[in-house]
């Protein structure tokens, strides 16, 4: 083989390498839908699919067993709901601070501090709000719930604990994406505002903020995402136990429930637990979809 | 009076700017409070025999030496296979894949496997790792799991780093009447290596901090090998990293003193990963001033 017979080889290698590993993330994407779905539908064809979803009573290891995850669904809406609510606002505001508010030393503090909270593996969140939350949360329940009768004391690991948890959690996603949407906003905007006589806060938050919102909106959809799929952190501070998600209630969520019982469920139980799975699947697609949707209007 | 020279002061206006201040310091005092508090609880157990040993009831022992070991080993088979595959995507997406369906394909999975999140990955490694391949609970099957989590954080910085290299070299090399291979391997690998570099470090320190995505499928043993061929069956056999141990600790071992010095040894790793992408950044910005 001459040499340049021999380049041309490796030169057609090295196409095809480069092919097949690109390739490799549809693979990815692919195996795992179908193993979600494949493993995931069979349990919702023999239990029913309406008294798995909206069936209210988890109990899984009685006699007579009902699957009910309807209360496991909600608490994850429920929560994700309450720390994006919690987190966003926070996260925007921090943001407007770096972008807009020009304290250059207190700046050099916050960006890496954002940075380093967004490194912090989740067990460490979790273990943080297993020793400081979770007490606070019992001395408040036992304020509280002091005459009730009805109320199952939970020793502070409950719903509020989660959402805290969650907020901190999602707060980086949140400040790095609306940083960057910030700064995209042209300064002509701003200081055509300025000129106007707006002054500066009735400028970031009439004109700035409402130019910035798509990619904002971006952020806000990325923390959904994070929040929903987060399971370690809070599977530490929510408690053991299905309930409806109030407040003070130990609650378990898609995520968490996965983590406490796949480790010893069997037969229909461990096919229940393939379609919370699912469920939740089904839930981060959609998140994933509107995030594709919202950064494609953006570009264009 | 209001007159031009006259500001007038909003009450709304300060109210909001103490806000803001207000969230800013807090991400700060958070960070902070976080740091001191996992130093203070986690210094007492954090020594050089907690490091080093294993814990063992019989010997009277406590330490994480064989987490340790199974992290490194996760992390090195894990890179061993996101690295070149990570990279290689890249590669095909922007030298040369032509705008089309497949590369927005190529692109949405990219996009879909970054955002799902890290327990469907357990679950998915465990199914098909685990149970179709056969390979049970095992460092090897949490490796392969990881591998997939990975490999959008690898893609999507070797990409912009690739992007990042001017097109002039690119036509200047093919000019010369060198191959695309020969341009990837000789000018513009070498000039993307700080953005693949970082890229690595980052997928390392998210293998370093997951734990949902291995419980199910490396297990938690905490054994260390003690021979080269027992370090290399290990990765057949279960094997718990130290998020894993940090989290059973607190859990169902109830041992907090030993979580808190995992935390802190986590800390300190993220620490140094943070730093050190900072200044493979700084030290290769092309459009810093000399």
């Amino acid at each position: 083989m001459n040499s340049r017979a021999k380049i041309r080889l490796g030169e057609n290698v090295a196409h095809h390498i480069f092919t097949t590993s690109a390739l490799m993330q549809i693979f990815a994407v692919f195996s795992i839908t179908l193993y979600m779905v494949a493993k995931g539908a069979p349990a919702f064809i023999k239990v029913g699919v309406p008294e798995l979803l909206f069936g209210t009573q988890w109990q899984p290891t009685a006699e007579s067993p009902s699957y009910g995850i309807l209360f496991i669904i909600l608490s994850s809406i429920v929560g994700t709901g309450a720390s994006v609510l919690l987190g966003v606002p926070v996260g925007l505001l921090t943001a407007v601070f770096l972008t807009e508010v020009s304290d250059k030393r207190l700046s050099r503090l916050v960006k890496p501090a954002i940075e380093l909270l967004a490194a912090i593996p989740s067990v460490i969140y979790g273990l943080l709000g297993l020793m400081l939350l979770n007490p606070v949360m019992y001395r408040l329940e036992k304020l509280i719930f002091s005459n009730s009768t009805g109320h199952q004391f939970t020793g502070g690991s409950n719903l509020i604990s989660a959402v805290i948890v969650l907020a901190i959690m999602i707060l980086p996603t949140v400040v790095n994406v609306s940083v960057s949407s910030l700064e995209a906003v042209s300064p002509n905007l701003r200081a055509s505002s300025l000129a106007l006589g707006a002054s500066k806060i009735q400028t970031v938050f009439k004109v700035t903020i409402p130019a910035a919102k798509s990619g904002i909106l971006t952020g806000v959809v990325l923390g959904i995402g994070r929040a929903l799929g987060e399971a370690m952190a809070i599977n530490m501070v929510a408690g053991g136990s299905v309930n409806f998600p109030l407040p003070f209630n130990s609650v378990r969520f898609l995520t968490t429930q996965l983590v406490s019982e796949m480790g010893y469920a069997e037969g229909l139980h461990r096919q229940v637990l393939f379609s919370v799975g699912l469920v939740l699947y089904i839930f981060i697609m959609l998140v994933n979809l509107t995030l594709l949707r919202l950064r494609r209007k953006e570009t264009e | 009076m209001s007159s031009l020279t006259n500001k007038k002061r909003r009450p709304m206006d300060v109210l909001l700017y103490f806000l803001i201040y207000l969230c800013a310091i807090f991400s700060v005092l958070l960070l902070g409070a976080i740091i001191i508090y996992v130093f203070m609880k986690g210094k007492n157990s954090l020594s050089f025999a907690f490091l080093t040993s294993v814990t063992s009831v019989l010997r009277g022992t406590v330490g994480i030496a064989g987490n340790i070991v199974n992290t490194l080993l996760i992390i090195l088979v894990s890179m061993v296979f996101a690295t070149p595959i990570g990279v290689g995507a890249a590669i095909y997406l922007n030298e040369y894949a032509a705008k089309g369906r497949l590369v927005s394909l190529i692109e949405f999975a990219t996009e879909t496997l970054s955002g799902i999140p890290s327990i469907i990955f357990g679950l998915f490694g465990m199914m098909f790792f685990g149970q179709t391949l056969g390979l049970g609970y095992s460092l090897l099957t949490g490796s392969l799991t990881l591998f997939l989590m990975v490999l959008p954080l690898i893609t999507r910085n070797t990409q912009e780093a690739l992007k990042s290299v001017p097109d002039g070299y690119r036509q200047g090399a093919i000019g010369l009447g060198a191959g695309k291979w020969h341009v990837i391997r000789t000018i513009l690998l070498p000039s993307a290596m700080p953005g693949i570099i970082t890229g690595a470090i980052l997928a390392i320190g998210r293998i370093v901090g997951e734990s949902a995505a291995l419980i199910f499928t490396a297990g938690s043993a905490k054994g260390l090998p003690k021979t080269i061929s027992a370090l290399f069956s290990k990765l057949f056999h279960s094997g718990g990293t130290m998020t894993v141990q940090l989290y059973l600790s607190a859990t169902s071992e109830g041992d907090f003193d030993t979580a808190f010095a995992i935390a802190l040894v986590l800390l300190i790793i993220v620490f140094v990963i943070n730093q050190g992408t900072k200044r493979i950044a700084e030290k290769f910005d092309v459009t810093r001033k000399k």
